[in-house]
């Protein structure tokens, strides 16, 4: 296929014997924005290192748009934006000269150099702070020069290690849009432990514990795994739970905190209407109805649970 | 692209006071020994009668200033050098350089030839000081470039040696004192040592190379050394940062 961009095999990382990431394979194409996912330490920066030819894998091997990255390093690394963990800023220089400096070790030819720089300023709102010291740039503006450095030679491949780190709410709304701008016609890799982010700006997700992929899939398949067939009710007088497993398609009735109630129900039916009709008959009281969501938080701990992994693994790849 | 990281070396070093400083101070010196030299050229000719006593002006004022040049860069080199990777590396901003399309053979020679560069400035600086005396004396050309090829060839190899040592730690002050110690053993090498002069070791030490180019000989053997040094060093340096994304 022409339009892989990334591709991972069996990626291996000793770190002293220990496997700091083992066998881990994948691929990323055109247009899509990957969500790295996993909890502290479970390799997500040292995969993103190995994929960037930082670090040189133990084992497998790592081709952008099918070169070999251990082969050709330099040709594999032109086509790579990348921003590290920590932000590789050279505190001495202004914005200006940092991405010019960047612009020129990414070979963009001198006459395009100071167009992509303009450019790569703009999409990151630094325009005003061009002639600043980095070293005087607030915690969220040297993040967005980080982003700046990454995108600006408009690499085929976009490799961010928990890009909004330290980016107040203001800040991370016009950087998840640039984002999901770039994915749209280049590859976006991003590694994140805010869980809500990886909803809003990835079309694809992958979840890595101890070393090892747990999770890999699209996005809607983890979201349907937060969707079950729950409702939440709250109830002035509560009913019994007899009264609720009566209702058609209710399968199975609980208390829940704040005196609330949670309802599972069979596939394919809706009960929804006949629990209103209910509670309306008997007063119970009803004052709140709501799909109940597994929070994504418990997702991952589930995910990152080995037992429900291996299930959850098997239907990821069907 | 050794270019490139040629460019940024030098942008930086001039980005931040030390690099002007440490230039002013050098010619500073160099300007007095200059002077000093010019000024006792005439009583100490007088007092010399016999004719091979008597020694062209270049050679007078040019062995003090290309000696004492030496010396100084045994202070000054380890000073400059030392935030080359060293400074990288505390501040994690080596991955800028492995994740963009360049060798680690470029980073290091790119940054090589930037300090050498830099410091080639004040090898230039002294050799057009006593090309100033040209007006008004008959200079030895052959000499003063003779002794320029030589500090510029010692200067490349402190500086290719304090590449390694600013590679192999993240304090930029340890860096120092550790190409400073290694330098300086190296220098005075057959100083330090008893034995025969003639011996193996003396050949090895950086200052008994030097002297040759000192005297205005270009002697083939001692550039060999010179390229040999600085090459080892270098070799060093690159297998270092290659280990770096080997080990991790």
């Amino acid at each position: 296929m022409t339009n892989l961009t990334v591709e991972a095999f069996e990626l291996t990382r000793l770190y002293g014997g220990r496997e700091a990431v083992s066998n881990v394979s994948f691929s990323v194409m055109q247009g899509q924005v990957l969500g790295f996912l996993g909890p502290n330490g479970a390799g997500k920066s040292t995969t993103m290192k190995m994929l960037t030819g930082n670090l040189a894998p133990s084992a497998g091997s790592v081709k952008i748009c099918g070169i070999d990255m251990i082969e050709n390093p330099k040709e594999a690394k032109a086509l790579i934006g990348y921003l590290p963990e920590m932000r590789p800023l050279y505190k001495e220089f202004t914005v200006d000269e940092y991405l010019t400096i960047a612009a020129r070790l990414h070979r963009v030819s001198s006459k395009h150099i100071k167009s992509a720089v303009e450019n790569a300023k703009e999409r990151c709102g630094l325009g005003h702070m061009s002639k600043r010291l980095i070293e005087n740039l607030s915690n969220g503006y040297q993040q967005r020069v980080g982003i700046a450095q990454a995108i600006l030679h408009k690499p085929m491949v976009v490799i961010l290690d928990e890009p909004t780190v330290g980016l107040d709410p203001n800040q991370i709304r016009p950087i998840r849009e640039l984002i999901k701008e770039i994915g749209k016609d280049h590859s976006v890799i991003l590694s994140t432990h805010i869980l809500p982010e990886v909803e809003l700006m990835c079309n694809h997700v992958q979840i890595i514990d101890k070393g090892k992929m747990v999770f890999n899939g699209d996005i809607d398949v983890l979201k349907r795994h937060r969707v079950g067939n729950k409702l939440l009710i709250g109830f002035n007088n509560t009913p019994s739970i007899e009264a609720l497993m009566n209702i058609n398609g209710v399968t199975e009735a609980e208390l829940a905190d704040n005196n609330m109630m949670r309802v599972r129900f069979a596939d394919g039916s809706a009960p929804h209407e006949a629990i209103v009709q209910a509670a309306v008959r008997n007063s119970w009281g009803l004052y709140q109805i709501a799909p109940d969501q597994t929070s994504l938080e418990d997702v991952f701990t589930q995910l990152t649970h080995q037992d429900a992994a291996a299930e959850l693994a098997v239907e990821s790849t069907q | 692209m050794i270019i490139n990281i040629l460019r940024k070396e030098l942008k930086s070093m001039f980005a931040s006071p030390m690099g002007w400083v440490i230039l002013a101070l050098l010619m500073l010196a160099f300007g007095m020994n200059f002077l000093n030299g010019i000024d006792s050229y005439f009583s100490v000719m007088q007092g010399s009668m016999r004719p091979a006593e008597r020694i062209g002006v270049t050679q007078f004022v040019g062995q003090k200033l290309f000696s004492f040049a030496a010396f100084l860069a045994l202070f000054a080199v380890p000073l400059l050098s030392m935030r080359l990777i060293a400074e990288e590396r505390r501040s994690l901003t080596l991955p800028f350089l492995f994740s963009a399309p360049v060798s680690i053979t470029d980073i290091v020679l790119g940054k090589f030839l930037s300090l050498v560069l830099f410091l080639g400035l004040i090898v230039v600086y002294i050799a057009l000081m006593l090309f100033a005396l040209s007006p008004w004396a008959e200079i030895d050309v052959g000499y003063i470039l003779a002794n320029s090829f030589g500090l510029l060839l010692l200067i490349a190899s402190f500086s290719a040696a304090g590449l390694y040592f600013s590679s192999m730690t993240q304090q930029p002050v340890v860096a120092a004192i550790l190409t400073f110690i290694v330098l300086f053993a190296l220098s005075f090498l057959d100083l330090v040592l008893p034995g025969d002069p003639s011996g193996v070791l003396p050949n090895l030490s950086i200052m008994h190379r030097f002297q040759s180019f000192t005297g205005g000989l270009i002697d083939t053997g001692d550039i060999a050394y010179f390229v040999l040094l600085i090459i080892t060093f270098l070799t060093l340096t690159i297998r270092r940062l290659d280990a770096d994304r080997l080990r991790g």
